[in-house]
Protein backbone atom coordinates (compact mmCIF):
# COMPACT_ATOMS: atom_id res chain seq x y z
CA UNK A 1 0.00 0.00 0.00
CA UNK A 2 1.02 3.46 -0.75
CA UNK A 3 2.73 4.78 1.97
CA UNK A 4 0.99 8.38 2.07
CA UNK A 5 2.44 10.82 4.61
CA UNK A 6 -0.64 12.77 5.57
CA UNK A 7 -2.13 9.02 6.75
CA UNK A 8 1.17 8.48 8.02
CA UNK A 9 1.44 11.81 10.15
CA UNK A 10 -2.44 11.25 11.03
CA UNK A 11 -2.26 7.94 12.74
CA UNK A 12 1.40 8.75 14.52
CA UNK A 13 0.47 12.13 15.76
CA UNK A 14 -3.32 11.34 16.47
CA UNK A 15 -2.25 8.36 18.73
CA UNK A 16 0.52 10.38 20.27
CA UNK A 17 -2.29 12.96 21.56
CA UNK A 18 -4.84 10.41 22.29
CA UNK A 19 -2.66 8.19 24.13
CA UNK A 20 -0.83 11.27 26.03
CA UNK A 21 -4.94 12.46 26.97
CA UNK A 22 -5.59 8.77 27.99
CA UNK A 23 -2.77 9.03 30.87
CA UNK A 24 -3.02 12.62 31.96
CA UNK A 25 -7.57 12.06 32.14
CA UNK A 26 -6.75 9.13 34.38
CA UNK A 27 -3.44 9.54 36.17
CA UNK A 28 -4.30 13.12 36.92
CA UNK A 29 -7.59 12.70 38.99
CA UNK A 30 -5.42 9.58 40.60
CA UNK A 31 -2.97 12.56 41.79
CA UNK A 32 -0.34 11.02 40.55
CA UNK A 33 0.86 14.11 38.23
CA UNK A 34 1.57 17.87 39.28
CA UNK A 35 -1.52 19.36 39.83
CA UNK A 36 -0.70 23.28 38.84
CA UNK A 37 -2.44 25.33 36.13
CA UNK A 38 0.80 26.01 34.21
CA UNK A 39 1.07 22.13 33.67
CA UNK A 40 -2.76 21.35 32.95
CA UNK A 41 -2.48 24.04 30.16
CA UNK A 42 0.67 23.02 29.11
CA UNK A 43 -0.18 19.55 29.10
CA UNK A 44 -3.20 19.43 27.30
CA UNK A 45 -2.34 21.89 25.06
CA UNK A 46 0.50 19.29 23.69
CA UNK A 47 -2.55 16.36 23.75
CA UNK A 48 -5.25 18.48 22.18
CA UNK A 49 -2.15 19.98 19.57
CA UNK A 50 -0.97 16.46 18.75
CA UNK A 51 -4.74 15.48 18.04
CA UNK A 52 -5.56 18.33 16.08
CA UNK A 53 -2.85 18.38 14.05
CA UNK A 54 -3.19 14.14 13.24
CA UNK A 55 -6.89 14.99 12.69
CA UNK A 56 -5.84 17.92 10.26
CA UNK A 57 -3.35 16.01 8.15
CA UNK A 58 -5.77 12.83 7.58
CA UNK A 59 -7.67 15.69 5.69
CA UNK A 60 -4.94 16.47 3.45
CA UNK A 61 -5.85 12.79 2.28
CA UNK A 62 -9.07 13.46 0.90
CA UNK A 63 -10.10 14.63 -2.92
CA UNK A 64 -12.85 17.04 -0.92
CA UNK A 65 -11.53 17.95 2.38
CA UNK A 66 -14.33 20.46 2.23
CA UNK A 67 -16.93 17.77 2.40
CA UNK A 68 -15.23 15.90 5.12
CA UNK A 69 -18.19 16.73 7.75
CA UNK A 70 -20.17 14.08 5.59
CA UNK A 71 -17.95 11.44 7.17
CA UNK A 72 -19.87 11.77 10.32
CA UNK A 73 -22.82 10.47 9.25
CA UNK A 74 -22.15 6.66 8.59
CA UNK A 75 -21.13 5.43 12.01
CA UNK A 76 -23.74 2.21 11.93
CA UNK A 77 -21.35 0.50 9.33
CA UNK A 78 -18.20 2.30 8.48
CA UNK A 79 -14.62 2.13 11.44
CA UNK A 80 -13.63 5.56 9.54
CA UNK A 81 -17.54 7.22 10.31
CA UNK A 82 -17.34 6.26 14.36
CA UNK A 83 -13.64 7.65 14.05
CA UNK A 84 -14.67 10.46 13.12
CA UNK A 85 -17.92 10.91 15.16
CA UNK A 86 -15.49 9.67 18.22
CA UNK A 87 -12.62 12.21 17.50
CA UNK A 88 -15.12 14.97 17.83
CA UNK A 89 -16.94 13.74 20.52
CA UNK A 90 -13.96 13.30 22.70
CA UNK A 91 -12.93 16.95 22.06
CA UNK A 92 -16.23 18.02 24.24
CA UNK A 93 -15.14 16.10 27.87
CA UNK A 94 -11.22 16.79 26.70
CA UNK A 95 -11.94 20.62 26.64
CA UNK A 96 -14.47 21.26 29.46
CA UNK A 97 -11.64 18.57 31.99
CA UNK A 98 -8.79 21.11 30.96
CA UNK A 99 -11.43 24.28 31.67
CA UNK A 100 -12.52 22.79 35.57
CA UNK A 101 -8.53 22.19 35.61
CA UNK A 102 -7.65 25.74 34.90
CA UNK A 103 -10.38 26.90 37.21
CA UNK A 104 -9.25 24.85 40.34
CA UNK A 105 -12.33 22.99 39.84
CA UNK A 106 -10.94 19.75 40.21
CA UNK A 107 -13.63 17.75 42.08
CA UNK A 108 -16.15 14.93 41.21
CA UNK A 109 -17.32 16.50 37.52
CA UNK A 110 -13.67 16.74 36.47
CA UNK A 111 -12.66 13.21 38.00
CA UNK A 112 -15.68 12.29 35.98
CA UNK A 113 -14.42 14.15 32.35
CA UNK A 114 -11.23 12.54 32.70
CA UNK A 115 -12.55 9.19 32.45
CA UNK A 116 -14.72 10.59 29.81
CA UNK A 117 -11.88 12.21 28.03
CA UNK A 118 -9.69 9.13 28.41
CA UNK A 119 -12.25 6.72 27.12
CA UNK A 120 -12.99 8.75 24.04
CA UNK A 121 -9.52 8.44 23.45
CA UNK A 122 -9.11 4.84 23.76
CA UNK A 123 -12.42 4.41 21.37
CA UNK A 124 -11.15 6.39 18.90
CA UNK A 125 -8.17 4.93 18.83
CA UNK A 126 -10.29 1.46 18.34
CA UNK A 127 -11.54 2.84 15.49
CA UNK A 128 -8.28 3.84 13.72
CA UNK A 129 -7.35 0.15 13.94
CA UNK A 130 -9.87 -1.18 13.24
CA UNK A 131 -10.28 0.89 9.89
CA UNK A 132 -7.24 -1.45 8.68
CA UNK A 133 -7.80 -4.68 10.40
CA UNK A 134 -11.60 -4.85 8.83
CA UNK A 135 -9.70 -4.73 5.41
CA UNK A 136 -9.67 -8.07 4.31
CA UNK A 137 -7.74 -7.47 0.94
CA UNK A 138 -4.84 -6.62 2.64
CA UNK A 139 -3.84 -9.53 4.87
CA UNK A 140 -1.20 -7.89 6.93
CA UNK A 141 -4.07 -5.54 7.79
CA UNK A 142 -6.27 -7.65 8.38
CA UNK A 143 -4.28 -9.47 11.52
CA UNK A 144 -5.17 -9.90 14.93
CA UNK A 145 -2.13 -7.56 15.81
CA UNK A 146 -2.77 -4.71 14.10
CA UNK A 147 -5.23 -3.61 17.13
CA UNK A 148 -3.39 -4.33 19.90
CA UNK A 149 -0.54 -2.47 17.99
CA UNK A 150 -2.07 0.39 17.50
CA UNK A 151 -3.21 0.63 21.12
CA UNK A 152 0.12 -0.32 22.76
CA UNK A 153 2.21 2.69 20.60
CA UNK A 154 -0.43 5.01 21.42
CA UNK A 155 -0.19 4.44 25.12
CA UNK A 156 3.57 4.21 24.89
CA UNK A 157 4.70 7.16 23.05
CA UNK A 158 0.94 9.42 25.42
CA UNK A 159 3.25 7.95 28.21
CA UNK A 160 6.37 9.08 27.08
CA UNK A 161 5.10 12.91 26.21
CA UNK A 162 3.47 12.70 29.21
CA UNK A 163 6.97 11.71 30.98
CA UNK A 164 8.43 14.72 29.66
CA UNK A 165 6.27 17.13 30.36
CA UNK A 166 6.19 16.24 34.18
CA UNK A 167 9.99 16.05 34.03
CA UNK A 168 9.68 19.86 32.64
CA UNK A 169 7.28 20.72 35.60
CA UNK A 170 10.11 19.33 37.67
CA UNK A 171 10.39 15.38 39.47
CA UNK A 172 9.86 12.33 37.62
CA UNK A 173 7.92 9.92 39.90
CA UNK A 174 9.09 6.51 39.95
CA UNK A 175 5.76 5.08 39.24
CA UNK A 176 5.28 6.87 35.84
CA UNK A 177 8.77 6.15 35.02
CA UNK A 178 7.87 2.18 35.66
CA UNK A 179 4.51 2.56 33.62
CA UNK A 180 6.06 4.15 30.98
CA UNK A 181 8.84 1.57 30.79
CA UNK A 182 6.24 -1.51 31.05
CA UNK A 183 4.36 -0.01 27.88
CA UNK A 184 7.57 0.51 26.45
CA UNK A 185 8.19 -3.14 26.50
CA UNK A 186 4.65 -4.25 25.94
CA UNK A 187 4.22 -2.31 22.73
CA UNK A 188 7.85 -3.20 21.54
CA UNK A 189 6.72 -7.11 22.05
CA UNK A 190 3.19 -6.03 20.31
CA UNK A 191 5.07 -4.90 17.04
CA UNK A 192 7.70 -7.65 17.31
CA UNK A 193 5.12 -9.92 17.41
CA UNK A 194 3.33 -8.38 14.37
CA UNK A 195 6.11 -8.44 12.08
CA UNK A 196 6.68 -12.30 12.83
CA UNK A 197 3.04 -12.60 12.15
CA UNK A 198 3.17 -11.07 8.51
CA UNK A 199 6.22 -13.05 7.70
CA UNK A 200 4.62 -16.47 8.05
CA UNK A 201 1.29 -15.45 6.98
CA UNK A 202 0.74 -16.43 3.30
CA UNK A 203 -2.53 -14.46 1.37
CA UNK A 204 -5.27 -17.22 1.16
CA UNK A 205 -6.33 -16.28 -2.14
CA UNK A 206 -4.15 -16.95 -5.30
CA UNK A 207 -4.07 -15.92 -8.71
CA UNK A 208 -6.54 -18.64 -9.67
CA UNK A 209 -8.92 -18.15 -7.27
CA UNK A 210 -8.61 -14.48 -8.28
CA UNK A 211 -9.59 -15.40 -11.86
CA UNK A 212 -11.50 -18.53 -11.32
CA UNK A 213 -9.03 -20.43 -13.34
CA UNK A 214 -8.25 -23.77 -12.49
CA UNK A 215 -5.40 -23.67 -9.45
CA UNK A 216 -3.44 -26.93 -10.32
CA UNK A 217 -2.13 -25.44 -13.35
CA UNK A 218 0.44 -23.19 -13.64
CA UNK A 219 -0.76 -19.34 -14.21
CA UNK A 220 0.57 -16.23 -14.91
CA UNK A 221 0.34 -12.75 -16.12
CA UNK A 222 1.47 -12.46 -19.62
CA UNK A 223 0.53 -9.19 -20.93
CA UNK A 224 -1.16 -6.32 -18.46
CA UNK A 225 -4.21 -4.34 -19.64
CA UNK A 226 -2.29 -0.78 -19.58
CA UNK A 227 1.42 0.26 -20.39
CA UNK A 228 2.10 2.70 -17.67
CA UNK A 229 1.24 2.14 -14.05
CA UNK A 230 -2.74 3.26 -12.81
CA UNK A 231 -4.32 4.37 -9.45
CA UNK A 232 -4.44 0.88 -8.63
CA UNK A 233 -0.92 0.34 -8.88
CA UNK A 234 -0.19 3.69 -7.79
CA UNK A 235 -2.32 3.29 -4.85
CA UNK A 236 -2.26 -0.91 -4.05
CA UNK A 237 0.86 -2.07 -5.98
CA UNK A 238 3.76 -0.53 -3.85
CA UNK A 239 6.99 -2.48 -3.33
CA UNK A 240 9.21 -2.15 -1.11
CA UNK A 241 12.76 -3.50 -1.19
CA UNK A 242 13.66 -6.32 1.19
CA UNK A 243 17.05 -4.94 2.06
CA UNK A 244 15.24 -1.72 2.83
CA UNK A 245 12.93 -3.30 5.00
CA UNK A 246 15.20 -4.86 7.10
CA UNK A 247 17.18 -1.70 7.78
CA UNK A 248 14.23 0.18 8.01
CA UNK A 249 12.55 -2.42 10.94
CA UNK A 250 16.26 -2.43 13.06
CA UNK A 251 16.03 1.46 12.87
CA UNK A 252 12.39 1.36 14.13
CA UNK A 253 13.42 -0.56 17.02
CA UNK A 254 16.08 1.57 17.49
CA UNK A 255 14.41 5.08 17.69
CA UNK A 256 11.25 3.14 18.62
CA UNK A 257 11.61 1.22 21.77
CA UNK A 258 15.85 0.72 22.47
CA UNK A 259 16.17 4.50 22.64
CA UNK A 260 13.28 5.21 25.10
CA UNK A 261 13.99 2.38 27.13
CA UNK A 262 17.87 3.58 27.65
CA UNK A 263 16.49 7.46 28.67
CA UNK A 264 14.35 6.00 31.06
CA UNK A 265 16.41 3.56 32.77
CA UNK A 266 19.26 6.45 33.11
CA UNK A 267 16.26 9.04 34.17
CA UNK A 268 16.49 7.98 37.83
CA UNK A 269 20.15 8.43 37.79
CA UNK A 270 20.08 11.73 37.03
CA UNK A 271 18.32 12.71 39.94
CA UNK A 272 15.70 15.23 38.25
CA UNK A 273 16.27 18.82 36.92
CA UNK A 274 17.15 19.88 33.80
CA UNK A 275 19.42 17.14 32.31
CA UNK A 276 16.50 14.58 33.33
CA UNK A 277 14.11 16.52 31.75
CA UNK A 278 16.09 16.79 28.25
CA UNK A 279 16.78 13.62 28.41
CA UNK A 280 13.26 11.70 28.76
CA UNK A 281 12.13 14.58 26.15
CA UNK A 282 14.51 13.44 23.77
CA UNK A 283 13.61 9.67 24.46
CA UNK A 284 9.96 10.97 23.77
CA UNK A 285 11.44 12.64 20.28
CA UNK A 286 12.82 9.41 19.72
CA UNK A 287 9.76 7.30 20.04
CA UNK A 288 8.40 9.60 18.15
CA UNK A 289 10.38 9.06 14.97
CA UNK A 290 10.36 5.67 15.30
CA UNK A 291 6.78 5.57 15.38
CA UNK A 292 6.67 7.46 11.91
CA UNK A 293 9.08 4.76 10.31
CA UNK A 294 6.75 1.96 11.85
CA UNK A 295 3.62 3.51 10.39
CA UNK A 296 5.65 3.80 7.04
CA UNK A 297 6.62 0.31 7.41
CA UNK A 298 2.32 -0.58 7.96
CA UNK A 299 1.46 1.01 4.74
CA UNK A 300 4.51 -0.20 2.41
CA UNK A 301 4.77 -3.77 3.54
CA UNK A 302 1.14 -4.13 3.12
CA UNK A 303 -0.06 -5.85 -0.12
CA UNK A 304 -3.42 -5.42 -1.46
CA UNK A 305 -4.73 -8.89 -4.12
CA UNK A 306 -5.74 -6.45 -6.61
CA UNK A 307 -1.69 -6.87 -7.49
CA UNK A 308 -2.56 -10.72 -8.31
CA UNK A 309 -3.90 -9.93 -11.34
CA UNK A 310 -0.81 -7.31 -12.17
CA UNK A 311 2.25 -10.04 -10.56
CA UNK A 312 0.41 -13.25 -10.35
CA UNK A 313 1.43 -15.19 -6.88
CA UNK A 314 4.79 -13.26 -6.79
CA UNK A 315 5.34 -11.71 -3.13
CA UNK A 316 5.19 -8.25 -3.20
CA UNK A 317 8.88 -7.48 -1.81
CA UNK A 318 11.06 -7.23 -4.73
CA UNK B 1 -26.69 4.39 3.61
CA UNK B 2 -24.03 2.35 3.30
CA UNK B 3 -25.49 -0.90 5.01
CA UNK B 4 -26.29 -3.50 2.66
CA UNK B 5 -30.22 -3.52 1.84
CA UNK B 6 -31.81 -7.04 2.77
CA UNK B 7 -32.89 -8.73 0.03
CA UNK B 8 -36.70 -7.70 -1.17
CA UNK B 9 -39.04 -9.82 -2.85
CA UNK B 10 -38.97 -9.35 -6.57
CA UNK B 11 -35.41 -7.43 -6.40
CA UNK B 12 -33.21 -8.08 -9.37
CA UNK B 13 -29.58 -8.69 -9.36
CA UNK B 14 -28.14 -7.59 -12.23
CA UNK B 15 -24.69 -8.28 -13.22
CA UNK B 16 -22.45 -9.80 -16.20
CA UNK B 17 -21.30 -13.24 -17.43
CA UNK B 18 -18.25 -12.53 -19.05
CA UNK B 19 -17.08 -16.07 -21.09
CA UNK B 20 -13.17 -16.37 -20.84
CA UNK B 21 -13.58 -19.01 -23.55
CA UNK B 22 -15.22 -16.47 -26.52
CA UNK B 23 -12.91 -13.68 -25.07
CA UNK B 24 -10.26 -12.80 -27.73
CA UNK B 25 -8.91 -9.83 -25.68
CA UNK B 26 -9.64 -7.07 -27.79
CA UNK B 27 -10.44 -4.31 -25.57
CA UNK B 28 -13.62 -3.32 -27.16
CA UNK B 29 -15.34 -3.46 -24.22
CA UNK B 30 -12.88 -1.52 -22.20
CA UNK B 31 -12.83 1.39 -24.86
CA UNK B 32 -16.73 1.16 -25.21
CA UNK B 33 -16.61 1.82 -21.13
CA UNK B 34 -14.55 4.16 -21.22
CA UNK B 35 -16.47 6.10 -24.15
CA UNK B 36 -19.88 6.07 -22.64
CA UNK B 37 -18.67 6.61 -18.76
CA UNK B 38 -16.75 9.85 -19.44
CA UNK B 39 -20.34 11.11 -20.34
CA UNK B 40 -22.72 9.13 -18.48
CA UNK B 41 -23.02 8.89 -14.96
CA UNK B 42 -19.65 8.54 -13.35
CA UNK B 43 -17.87 10.93 -16.08
CA UNK B 44 -15.56 12.79 -16.58
CA UNK B 45 -13.09 9.94 -16.67
CA UNK B 46 -10.02 12.11 -16.52
CA UNK B 47 -6.78 11.26 -18.57
CA UNK B 48 -3.43 12.60 -17.50
CA UNK B 49 -0.94 12.94 -20.33
CA UNK B 50 -3.11 11.30 -22.82
CA UNK B 51 -0.40 11.97 -25.26
CA UNK B 52 2.62 12.31 -23.04
CA UNK B 53 5.18 9.69 -21.98
CA UNK B 54 3.46 8.25 -19.04
CA UNK B 55 -0.56 8.35 -19.40
CA UNK B 56 -2.60 7.62 -17.06
CA UNK B 57 -6.41 8.02 -16.69
CA UNK B 58 -9.21 6.51 -14.97
CA UNK B 59 -10.87 3.23 -16.38
CA UNK B 60 -13.84 1.02 -15.41
CA UNK B 61 -13.04 -1.73 -17.09
CA UNK B 62 -9.03 -3.58 -17.88
CA UNK B 63 -8.62 -6.39 -19.75
CA UNK B 64 -5.70 -9.14 -18.08
CA UNK B 65 -3.87 -11.55 -20.18
CA UNK B 66 -2.91 -14.53 -17.96
CA UNK B 67 -0.71 -17.76 -19.60
CA UNK B 68 -2.64 -20.77 -18.35
CA UNK B 69 -0.63 -24.35 -18.64
CA UNK B 70 2.47 -25.06 -20.02
CA UNK B 71 3.85 -26.63 -23.41
CA UNK B 72 1.14 -27.74 -25.25
CA UNK B 73 -1.15 -27.63 -22.99
CA UNK B 74 -0.84 -23.65 -22.50
CA UNK B 75 -3.22 -21.17 -23.58
CA UNK B 76 -3.59 -17.56 -23.07
CA UNK B 77 -7.08 -16.52 -21.43
CA UNK B 78 -8.09 -12.38 -22.01
CA UNK B 79 -9.85 -11.35 -18.47
CA UNK B 80 -12.08 -8.83 -18.56
CA UNK B 81 -12.01 -7.11 -15.07
CA UNK B 82 -14.83 -4.76 -13.68
CA UNK B 83 -17.01 -4.32 -10.75
CA UNK B 84 -18.77 -7.25 -10.09
CA UNK B 85 -21.67 -5.41 -7.80
CA UNK B 86 -21.26 -7.97 -4.88
CA UNK B 87 -23.87 -9.00 -2.50
CA UNK B 88 -21.42 -7.94 0.15
CA UNK B 89 -19.68 -5.16 -0.86
CA UNK B 90 -17.65 -3.56 1.56
CA UNK B 91 -16.06 -1.13 -0.20
CA UNK B 92 -20.19 0.02 0.38
CA UNK B 93 -19.61 -0.30 4.40
CA UNK B 94 -16.75 1.11 4.70
CA UNK B 95 -17.60 4.45 3.11
CA UNK B 96 -18.19 6.80 5.65
CA UNK B 97 -20.11 9.66 3.91
CA UNK B 98 -22.97 7.26 2.52
CA UNK B 99 -21.50 8.18 -1.20
CA UNK B 100 -21.27 4.49 -1.79
CA UNK B 101 -24.58 2.65 -1.77
CA UNK B 102 -26.39 -0.88 -2.79
CA UNK B 103 -29.26 -0.07 -5.34
CA UNK B 104 -32.11 -2.16 -2.99
CA UNK B 105 -34.29 -2.69 -6.24
CA UNK B 106 -31.48 -4.18 -8.78
CA UNK B 107 -28.28 -4.82 -7.02
CA UNK B 108 -26.23 -2.20 -8.44
CA UNK B 109 -22.73 -0.74 -6.66
CA UNK B 110 -22.97 3.19 -7.29
CA UNK B 111 -21.00 6.07 -6.27
CA UNK B 112 -22.97 9.40 -5.33
CA UNK B 113 -19.92 11.84 -6.56
CA UNK B 114 -21.84 14.75 -4.58
CA UNK B 115 -21.16 12.83 -1.32
CA UNK B 116 -17.86 11.24 -1.97
CA UNK B 117 -15.00 13.10 -0.14
CA UNK B 118 -12.32 11.01 -1.91
CA UNK B 119 -10.86 9.13 1.18
CA UNK B 120 -10.30 6.27 -0.98
CA UNK B 121 -10.99 3.51 1.02
CA UNK B 122 -13.56 2.06 -0.70
CA UNK B 123 -10.80 1.54 -2.95
CA UNK B 124 -8.57 -0.25 -0.61
CA UNK B 125 -11.87 -1.99 0.56
CA UNK B 126 -12.71 -3.72 -2.95
CA UNK B 127 -10.09 -6.83 -3.17
CA UNK B 128 -10.91 -6.89 -7.04
CA UNK B 129 -9.70 -3.13 -8.09
CA UNK B 130 -13.00 -2.51 -9.61
CA UNK B 131 -12.57 1.19 -8.43
CA UNK B 132 -10.19 4.04 -9.34
CA UNK B 133 -9.58 7.12 -8.17
CA UNK B 134 -9.96 10.00 -10.35
CA UNK B 135 -7.29 12.84 -8.97
CA UNK B 136 -9.00 15.92 -10.88
CA UNK B 137 -12.66 15.15 -9.98
CA UNK B 138 -11.38 14.41 -6.56
CA UNK B 139 -13.80 11.43 -5.83
CA UNK B 140 -13.82 7.86 -6.52
CA UNK B 141 -15.24 5.98 -9.77
CA UNK B 142 -16.36 2.39 -10.85
CA UNK B 143 -18.79 0.68 -13.00
CA UNK B 144 -22.23 1.75 -12.95
CA UNK B 145 -23.67 -1.49 -15.02
CA UNK B 146 -24.56 1.70 -17.70
CA UNK B 147 -27.43 2.48 -15.16
CA UNK B 148 -27.80 5.48 -17.56
CA UNK B 149 -28.22 3.20 -20.42
CA UNK B 150 -30.30 -0.11 -19.37
CA UNK B 151 -32.82 1.90 -18.04
CA UNK B 152 -32.98 4.53 -21.26
CA UNK B 153 -36.40 4.35 -22.65
CA UNK B 154 -35.87 6.47 -25.48
CA UNK B 155 -33.07 3.80 -26.83
CA UNK B 156 -33.66 0.57 -28.59
CA UNK B 157 -34.65 -2.42 -26.14
CA UNK B 158 -31.54 -4.29 -27.56
CA UNK B 159 -29.34 -1.50 -26.81
CA UNK B 160 -30.42 -0.91 -23.22
CA UNK B 161 -27.16 -3.31 -22.18
CA UNK B 162 -24.35 -1.67 -20.77
CA UNK B 163 -21.81 -0.48 -23.27
CA UNK B 164 -19.28 -3.38 -22.84
CA UNK B 165 -21.77 -6.07 -23.91
CA UNK B 166 -23.34 -4.02 -26.20
CA UNK B 167 -19.29 -3.72 -28.01
CA UNK B 168 -18.21 -7.35 -27.54
CA UNK B 169 -17.63 -8.80 -31.12
CA UNK B 170 -17.66 -12.74 -29.52
CA UNK B 171 -20.69 -12.01 -27.63
CA UNK B 172 -18.36 -13.00 -24.31
CA UNK B 173 -20.64 -10.97 -22.05
CA UNK B 174 -24.06 -11.16 -21.18
CA UNK B 175 -25.94 -8.85 -19.04
CA UNK B 176 -28.65 -9.73 -17.19
CA UNK B 177 -30.91 -10.15 -14.05
CA UNK B 178 -29.33 -13.12 -11.68
CA UNK B 179 -32.36 -13.91 -9.74
CA UNK B 180 -34.81 -14.91 -12.44
CA UNK B 181 -33.64 -18.88 -12.49
CA UNK B 182 -34.97 -18.62 -16.12
CA UNK B 183 -32.51 -15.02 -17.42
CA UNK B 184 -29.54 -16.33 -20.08
CA UNK B 185 -26.98 -15.26 -17.52
CA UNK B 186 -28.47 -17.55 -14.69
CA UNK B 187 -28.81 -20.42 -17.41
CA UNK B 188 -25.49 -19.91 -18.99
CA UNK B 189 -23.71 -19.95 -15.29
CA UNK B 190 -25.59 -23.50 -14.63
CA UNK B 191 -24.50 -24.97 -18.02
CA UNK B 192 -21.24 -23.49 -17.87
CA UNK B 193 -19.82 -23.96 -14.34
CA UNK B 194 -20.02 -20.02 -14.17
CA UNK B 195 -17.49 -19.54 -11.31
CA UNK B 196 -17.11 -16.08 -8.43
CA UNK B 197 -13.77 -14.29 -8.30
CA UNK B 198 -12.12 -14.48 -5.22
CA UNK B 199 -14.94 -16.63 -3.47
CA UNK B 200 -12.57 -16.54 -0.30
CA UNK B 201 -12.83 -12.79 0.73
CA UNK B 202 -16.97 -13.70 1.24
CA UNK B 203 -18.27 -10.61 -0.49
CA UNK B 204 -20.29 -12.97 -2.78
CA UNK B 205 -19.88 -11.30 -6.33
CA UNK B 206 -23.22 -11.34 -8.24
CA UNK B 207 -21.00 -11.01 -12.16
CA UNK B 208 -19.60 -14.64 -12.65
CA UNK B 209 -17.19 -15.94 -15.12
CA UNK B 210 -17.71 -18.84 -17.47
CA UNK B 211 -14.17 -20.64 -17.32
CA UNK B 212 -12.62 -21.44 -20.75
CA UNK B 213 -13.64 -25.02 -22.05
CA UNK B 214 -10.72 -27.62 -21.55
CA UNK B 215 -11.24 -29.67 -24.29
CA UNK B 216 -9.11 -28.45 -27.04
CA UNK B 217 -9.50 -30.55 -30.35
CA UNK B 218 -6.63 -32.76 -31.01
CA UNK B 219 -4.85 -31.70 -33.59
CA UNK B 220 -2.65 -34.88 -35.81
CA UNK B 221 0.70 -34.19 -35.73
CA UNK B 222 1.98 -32.25 -38.91
CA UNK B 223 3.84 -34.46 -41.02
CA UNK B 224 7.29 -34.25 -41.67
CA UNK B 225 9.88 -35.65 -44.79
CA UNK B 226 6.65 -36.42 -47.01
CA UNK B 227 8.50 -37.64 -50.20
CA UNK B 228 5.15 -37.26 -50.95
CA UNK B 229 4.79 -36.65 -54.42
CA UNK B 230 6.59 -39.69 -56.01
CA UNK B 231 8.70 -37.35 -58.61
CA UNK B 232 12.04 -38.42 -59.04
CA UNK B 233 13.92 -35.51 -58.75
CA UNK B 234 11.70 -33.95 -55.87
CA UNK B 235 12.94 -36.91 -54.21
CA UNK B 236 16.73 -36.33 -55.37
CA UNK B 237 16.47 -32.61 -53.88
CA UNK B 238 14.67 -33.82 -50.98
CA UNK B 239 17.56 -36.07 -49.88
CA UNK B 240 19.90 -33.56 -51.15
CA UNK B 241 18.40 -30.96 -48.67
CA UNK B 242 18.08 -33.76 -45.92
CA UNK B 243 21.47 -34.29 -45.92
CA UNK B 244 21.95 -37.68 -47.09
CA UNK B 245 23.75 -39.06 -49.79
CA UNK B 246 21.75 -39.51 -52.83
Amino acid sequence: MHPAPSIIAFTTFSGIGYGLLVWIGVLAPAGVLPLGRSFAAASLALALAFISVGLLSSTVHLGHPERAWRAFSQWRSSWLSREGVSAVVTYIPALLFAALWLLDDTDGLWIALGFLAAAGSIITLICTAMIYQSLKPIRQWHNPWVLPNYLMLAGMSGALWLLAMVAAFGGVPASILILTAALVLAAMGGKIAYWQSIQRGTTRSTLASATGLPAGKPLRPLDPPHTEENYLLKEMGYRIARAHAVKLHRIALALGFAVPLVTLASAPLLRGGMITALIVFAGAISATAGILIERWLFFAEATHTVALYYRGNSTAVV
Amino acid sequence: MTSIPTGQPGAKKLGLVIDLDTCVGCHACAVSCKEWNAFGQSGPLTEFAPYGVEPSGVWLNRVHTFELGEGEDGRTVYFPKNCFHCEQPECVTVCPTGASYKRADDGIVLVDPELCIGCKLCSWACPYGAREFDDDDGVMKKCTLCVDRIYDQNLPESERVPACVAACPTSARHFGDFADPDSTVSKLVAARGGVDAMPEMGYRPVSKYLPPRSVRASLAPLERNDPGTGNPFLQWIDRLLSGSRP
